[in-house]
């Protein structure tokens, strides 16, 4: 089986008033197609660090690391957002949802930087928001809707360019444990379904432990890890 | 992303703050707007007087004693008839060479008087000068090889004198010597900042004898066309120059004075669209200033777009194309107002305005390049934005 993420020996610091902090200091990870990783750790841990790498948003201080196939070393800005664009899906705690944008709009959002017609990026979006069960809400702004209706069109968003991996940052982390449970249960079986890789940040053991595999990362080096699994 | 995109994003940006859009819109309208109402009335002015010199009559030459310079003192005319019958060979018809002596006199009605100029002519003074006779006919040349005791008068002049009746063969005295009236001229108002409806023509024969003169203080002279004017010119200075070795003479056309007119009032127009234009820089800063807390605003919205695949130039054209909405609207609405505003000053007050087109271009050119100008680091600023650092952002 191919691999979504292979990540070699990652080191992460930054510059803070200048003072360097070392916020990964050597991890090697290797996230299969269709994986279900489980990133755990105290705050701290350079968990969150390790997923912003992960999805492309920052680029390792050394080490290499392989998104999709593609070395991030070798891209330019531009070619890397067009490799967050076309493999990552993002998940975030706080859904970053457009306010003033309706859910089939929001959901669309990265098919405009695709290049695609309205029409056509409002098919896509709207058969996305039927799979997350959100047909009935096509046209509501996030203000409508519920703190779970919000996250699954945050879910509907990151899936309509169909990704690689899907990366979610403390997903149920803004919901109550039954929202945060079906919010869960979709991510899953959106992963079973699709063999799109899940990568989730969470600092809560129950939900960790769904995951087919964990991997807890404690003072930016990996402390533990349950192995590779599919 | 599409071009297109990015404009219903812009513009889907500008109404979700219309206040705030409208107020920084409302900068570049006032420096637009000044920009065309300051330009209109600089190009009105010097429409005006253009109209008012070459409403002297076409192909006009006049030559005058001394240096015709702006400021020169004028020279004492040391001309006389014989001058004038020299000219007039030189020109080859009578019918173009006018002649005037003038005089600041009293001129009286019964119990009414007023100070006015009066001038000694030719009855070639029409033919010269475009003119125009509202009741009665101009002098004769018999009028003038008599020496007839008969005037002219102008508009303001019958009025003052005869409030609203007929002028036309009442009496009047000039320098207490008696003349009737034969002919009003149409009312011309001001030229050149003298009132030309003000004026008395008399006789230059006649002139000469009430003035106890025998001078001539100017020449016009109506070439046959505009090539000939030159030459015309020339020829008849170095005549007069000839005949009165110490006096220097000169030949000017209405394109000469034309020209002088139109640099300095050329230049006018370009100090007031200047100073209009300092008003459409501030204008600009402030789009400058919006944008950056714009920028700021929307840190959030800017590391979500570019999480979802926006590129560092999607976001960057995105904000551009935000500042270039904000102005160049503002510029098409203060075009309207400037527009509005020119039209209404012109009809309702005395200062002349003329819309043109340069100035419309310039001013919506300029405003939407205002907006590059000062779209560019607000833009260039979000667009770098580091998505990570943007997502954070509370």
């Amino acid at each position: 089986m191919t691999s979504a993420v292979v990540a070699e020996d990652l080191t992460r610091t930054y510059e803070l008033d200048g003072v360097s902090v070392r916020a990964l200091r050597g991890v090697s990870l290797e996230i299969p197609a269709g994986g279900y990783v489980a990133l755990v750790g105290p705050s701290g841990s350079g968990k969150s660090t390790l997923m912003h790498l992960l999805g492309g948003l920052d680029r390792p201080s050394s080490g290499t690391l392989h998104i999709g196939g593609r070395d991030v070393a070798d891209l330019s800005a531009g070619d890397l957002a067009k490799l967050r664009n076309e493999t990552i899906g993002f998940v975030f705690q706080a859904f970053h949802l457009l306010a003033r944008t309706t859910a089939v709009d929001n959901v669309a959002l990265p098919l405009v930087y695709r290049g695609l017609r309205a029409g056509e990026r409002r098919k896509r979006a709207a058969a996305m928001l039927g799979r997350v069960g959100l047909s009935h809400r096509l046209d509501h702004r996030p203000n409508q809707l519920s703190g779970g209706e919000q996250q699954r069109v945050a879910i509907a968003r990151a899936l309509v360019t169909e990704p690689v991996v899907l990366l979610a940052d403390e997903p149920t982390g803004n919901l109550d444990q039954a929202t945060g449970r079906a919010v869960l249960d979709l991510l899953e079986e959106i992963n079973l379904e699709r063999q799109v890789a899940l990568v989730m940040v969470t600092h809560d053991r129950e939900v960790a432990a769904r995951a087919r595999r964990q991997v807890e990362l404690r003072d930016g080096v990996v402390v533990a890890d349950s192995g590779v699994s599919t | 992303m599409r071009l297109g995109e990015a404009w219903r994003v812009a513009l889907g940006a500008l109404r979700a703050n219309r206040l705030r859009s409208g107020l920084t819109m409302l900068g570049v309208i006032i420096g637009v707007a000044a920009v065309v109402i300051l330009v209109a009335i600089g190009t009105g002015t010097k429409q005006k007087v253009e109209q008012q010199v070459e409403g002297l009559g076409s192909n006009l030459l006049i030559v005058v004693p001394g240096k015709l310079d702006f400021g020169a003192a004028p020279a004492v005319s040391r001309l006389d008839m014989s001058d004038v019958d020299a000219v007039t060979r030189i020109v080859g018809d009578r019918n173009r060479v006018a002649a005037n002596v003038a005089s600041g006199e009293t001129v009286r009605a019964g119990t009414k008087e007023t100070f006015t100029s009066v001038l000694g002519v030719l009855d070639t003074s029409p033919k010269v000068f475009v003119r125009g006779i509202a009741r009665g006919s101009y002098l004769t040349r018999t009028d003038v090889d008599t020496s007839r005791r008969v005037a002219v008068l102008g508009a303001a002049v019958a009025r003052n004198l005869f409030g609203d009746r007929d002028a036309v063969g009442q009496q009047i005295s000039i320098a207490g010597v008696r003349f009737r009236v034969i002919a009003v001229f149409a009312p011309l108002g001001q030229s050149l900042g003298v009132d030309r409806d003000q004026e008395v023509h008399i006789p230059l024969t006649t002139a000469h004898r009430v003035f106890a003169t025998n001078r001539i203080d100017a020449l016009a002279i109506r070439a046959p066309d505009r090539d000939s004017i030159d030459d015309l010119g020339r020829r008849v200075v170095a005549e007069l120059s000839r005949r009165h070795p110490d006096t220097e003479f000169s030949a000017v056309t209405q394109e000469q004075i034309l020209g002088v007119l139109g640099d300095i009032l050329g230049i006018l127009t370009g100090v007031l669209a200047a100073i209009a234009g300092i008003s459409l820089l501030v204008g600009g800063v402030g789009v400058s200033n919006i944008m950056l807390v714009s920028v700021r605003e929307r840190t959030r919205e800017i590391g979500l777009r570019k999480a979802v695949g926006a590129r560092p130039r999607d976001i960057g054209t995105q904000f551009l194309l935000e500042a270039v909405l904000l102005t160049s609207l503002g510029g098409t609405i203060g075009m309207a107002l400037g527009v509005g505003v020119s039209l209404l000053v012109g009809a309702v007050s005395p200062i002349p305005a003329a819309i043109t087109w340069w100035s419309l271009t310039l001013a919506f050119g300029v405003s939407a390049a205002v907006g590059i100008v000062f779209g560019v680091v607000p833009a260039q600023r979000a667009g770098r934005l580091d998505p990570v650092v943007a997502l954070r952002t509370e």
